[in-house]
């Protein structure tokens, strides 16, 4: 392979985006030179298996890619704005439409909700870690280096280009033999597997590591989303490892799994994928209904309304959402009564999510409601999900989907309920935990007007979709003729496209603000907070709990402010805590050279990295680092610092 | 009840085994449970996969022209029988007996080995054959998927391995101890997976597409 072959080149944006990798390389490296931080990034960062700080490192890896999906849509708009022109190439805005596509999903969205749920879920549970702090770290870097090697491909090697589904043949070797897609089946391999692991992590932590008192039907509602998301993702990434392996084996090895030729079946793909895929679309969405069940139930000042009824429906749901994948391609050619099972499963879904909804509604009934940033963020929830969800069940009629399938109004549907839903959380709950993580509030009036800018231009770019869908605009074409008379509303939606951009670029410009001048916090609850998160000092000391909480019922920190308990001895114990560890990093690297060597299929040095991988494992498994206690007197130091 | 791990203070019954006396302990070992939970799925799907690719031979050979009853019983007696001895290599251990232990997993160990010896001999015997992974769908299926759950017993060889050099350092303690049962679950594991596939693979393509 020649050099210019392996450096994407011949576009501008592409040489953009070269020059500021390097000048942004560049940058870190001189800032954490010249402040001689190295140390301190290696010692209190990289190592870590602090939950919080994994928790923060998740989202601003999150952050960092919604900017980079963001770029890539506003990218994609700016091509299809106008009838034929010529931003970008065919290629190149296919590329950029699958990066879109994979990123937000599985390097934006799940990230951003395993982000907030490795900081709040074991203070809301009253644990001082997850059940395998180390196995977190793995999690994390598997993650974030899965993520990297996905996003080099665009300068080099070149991006996939087959869609985030990656349908065969489009997919396959013959019709798609440049190294792109092998980046897309290695990155998501080499993450999906810190994915398994979370999931592994924080079921055995919900489930053995409460405090006592909390039975099942005591947790917070984010707790509860979080348990049911990580038994999806049990049973749904073993799948996609698969799928993802078998693509794989027909690419580099000349298996004939989903090939044309030789026996094998493409759509084995389709089917492999949204049997993954749809449980998927539920891995998003459940802690976010999680999100906006405590920031509803905080600012109305109330309990949840229907808490039982809340967490049989997120069960159904679990459970519905394995039996609806073929609704992603009813016009694929199965018969009526395959049609019409998977159309029947895909409504009855509405039917627990239209509980939830009115459960929202009824918690906010009589509440004393308080409006913040992140409530306006679950406020607009409701009404733009409960759109994207009606218009879902118009696309789940099969018969009526032979209408509008494969056009805008499918983009609109998933967008409204993506965005709306998971989306929406991610920004309510990084306004709700923000002073928790970071000891300062986010300034609320930059808050709101980043809420309005993002929340109208999100409206105005998705909703004249459903009517361009209607008016036969397919999905996943790069440019289209004026007699097609798909101009105006495409103009509109870019115009929305714009506002949601400003919008995040305000979000941004409040965390740069608030890290400057916001007030800090002392106290550590300041939205008068309902769980046990917010019983914890700011900022929470790394062993989050000196004496563990106990809890009497439902919304367990709101009781303990009604009857706090008079006398509080301060006889600590000796607390355990794991060690830091290198290892995690480093053999998530090694797992990335090999991931690179398969990409080119430069055999040596996907095997070298395996072998680095293969050392780690060997590594750890004769390491008997068992952690260590952190004294009574260390406990009272830092106690005592905090009041 | 504090999960908090500590190894010390802790009023155990005195039949509790050694490797779940620990919260740590414990925890690995429910963790491991549901790991096995998400290995029934992955092995579940790669099931499904080869069954809809049974009959898709190309111009290859079929399954019924190369599978042989003779060394498919004998890889399913080693791998069986070396589930047993695992077995008693956790008596061995619950009777406090580092020796019989190490003799036990020693022998699960050479069973293993034997039965992955066969399997490389079988595979290299049905490449030589002319059927491989790129002969047509179905044994891209079949090599995958017998291949998958050799690669696993390959690990978990290596895996006791790793053990038993730690038992001759350490002895047993609660973390050798919660090793070995670890180790042991998921070698019932791969022998619970091995009857599907001599079942599913082996009798059924025997049976049903001979000739």
């Amino acid at each position: 392979m020649k050099w210019d072959e392996f450096f994407v080149t011949g576009d501008p944006f592409i040489y953009a985006a070269d020059v500021s990798i390097v000048l942004t390389t560049i940058a870190i490296v001189f800032v954490l030179t010249y402040y001689k931080k190295w140390k301190w990034l290696w010692s209190e960062w990289l190592t870590t298996v602090d939950h919080k700080k994994i928790g923060i490192m998740y989202i601003i890896a999150a952050v960092l890619m919604l900017f980079r999906g963001g770029v890539d849509a506003l990218l994609m708009r700016a091509q299809i704005t106008a009838p034929g022109s010529e931003i970008l190439k065919s290629q190149h805005y296919n590329e950029i439409f699958t990066t879109h596509g994979t990123i937000m999903i599985i390097f934006m969205a799940m990230p951003f909700l395993i982000g907030l749920i490795n900081f709040v879920v074991p203070l809301q549970i009253g644990a001082r870690d997850v059940a395998y702090p180390y196995l977190n770290a793995v999690s994390f870097w598997t993650f974030f280096f899965g993520a990297m090697l996905f996003n080099i491909s665009f300068v080099i090697g070149g991006s996939p280009s087959a869609g985030w589904t990656s349908y065969v043949p489009l997919a396959g070797d013959e019709l798609n033999p440049e190294p792109g897609q092998n980046y897309y089946l290695l990155g998501l391999q080499i993450s999906g597997i810190g994915t398994l692991l979370t999931g592994i992590n924080f079921l055995v932590t919900i489930l053995k590591m409460r405090a006592p008192g909390m039975n099942l039907m005591r947790m917070p509602m984010f707790t509860w989303s979080t348990l049911i998301t990580m038994l999806l993702i049990i049973f749904a990434f073993p799948v996609l490892t698969v799928a993802l392996a078998l693509m794989t084996f027909d690419r580099l090895f000349g298996s004939h799994f989903f090939t044309l030729a030789d026996g094998g079946i493409p759509m084995l793909w389709a089917n492999l994928f949204w049997i993954w895929g749809h449980p998927e679309v539920y891995i998003v969405i459940l802690p976010a209904f999680g999100i906006f069940s405590e920031i509803i139930s905080t600012f109305a000042r109330k309990t949840l309304f229907g808490y039982k009824a809340m967490v049989w429906s997120m069960v159904s749901i679990a459970g519905l959402s394995f039996i609806v994948w073929v609704h992603h391609f009813f016009t694929m050619g199965a018969n009526a009564v395959v049609n019409s099972f998977f159309s029947i499963t895909t409504m009855a879904i509405a039917i627990p999510t239209g509980v939830k909804i009115f459960n929202w509604l009824f918690t906010l009934y009589k509440g004393r409601i308080k409006i913040t940033s992140a409530m306006l963020w679950s406020l607009a929830f409701i009404p733009n999900f409960t759109i994207g969800g009606v218009t879902g069940v118009m696309l789940a009629m099969a018969a009526a989907d032979y209408q509008y399938h494969n056009t805008y109004f499918l983009v609109a549907h998933f967008h409204y309920v993506l965005i709306s839903g998971t989306v929406f959380a991610c920004f309510a709950g990084l306004y709700f935990w923000y002073p928790k993580m970071f000891g300062h509030k986010l300034h609320e009036r930059i808050g709101k007007w980043s809420f309005w800018l993002f929340m109208i231009g999100f409206n105005v770019c998705f909703f004249p979709m459903y009517f361009l869908g209607l008016n036969g605009m397919p999905r996943r074409i790069f440019t289209y003729e004026w007699a097609d008379g798909w101009f105006d509303l495409n103009m509109v939606a870019t115009t929305g496209a714009i506002g949601m951009a400003i919008g995040f670029v305000l979000l941004v410009y409040n965390i740069y603000w608030s890290f400057r001048y916001a007030e800090r916090e002392t106290m550590g609850d300041p939205w008068d907070g309902r769980t046990l998160e917010w019983s914890t000092p700011t900022p929470v000391p790394f062993y989050n709990f000196a004496k563990i909480p106990e809890v009497t019922g439902l919304d367990a920190y709101s009781r303990m402010k009604r009857d706090p308990v008079k006398d509080i001895k301060k006889d600590y114990k000796p607390i355990h805590m794991p060690s830091y560890s290198g290892k995690p990093i480093i053999m998530s690297i090694a797992l990335f050279i090999s991931g690179f060597g398969l990409v080119f299929e430069w055999w040596w040095m996907a095997i070298a990295g395996l072998i680095g991988v293969l050392a780690m494992l060997v590594l750890r498994s004769f390491d008997y680092d068992d952690g260590y206690y952190v004294s009574v007197e260390e406990i009272e130091r830092i106690e005592n610092s905090i009041e | 009840m504090e999960y908090v791990q500590s190894e010390n203070g802790k009023h155990e019954a005195p039949d509790t085994p050694l490797e779940y006396q620990s919260e740590t302990g414990r925890l690995n070992i429910l963790g491991f449970w549901v790991f096995l939970g998400a290995e029934i799925a992955l092995f579940a799907t790669l099931f499904a996969s080869y069954l809809v690719l049974i009959g898709r031979y190309a111009d290859g050979p079929t399954p019924g022209e190369l599978f042989e009853v003779k060394g498919v019983l004998i890889e399913t007696f080693l791998l069986l029988t070396s589930s047993f001895t695992c077995g008693l290599a956790v008596h061995e251990m619950r009777r406090n007996s580092l020796k019989g232990l190490i003799v036990w997993l020693g022998i699960t160990l050479l069973l293993g080995l034997g039965f992955l010896g066969f399997e490389i001999y079988e595979f290299v015997h049905y490449i030589h054959e002319g059927a491989s992974l790129t002969t047509s769908a179905y044994w891209s299926g079949f090599f995958v998927l017998v291949g998958t759950h050799g690669a696993h017993v390959t690990m978990g060889i290596a895996w006791m391995i790793l053990i038993i050099i730690q038992l001759v350092q350490r002895g047993l303690t609660k973390h050798t101890t919660r090793k070995v049962f670890v180790a042991s679950l998921y070698w019932h594991f791969l022998d619970v997976v091995w009857i599907f596939i001599f079942t599913a693979v082996y009798l059924y393509g025997m049976v049903m597409h001979h000739g």
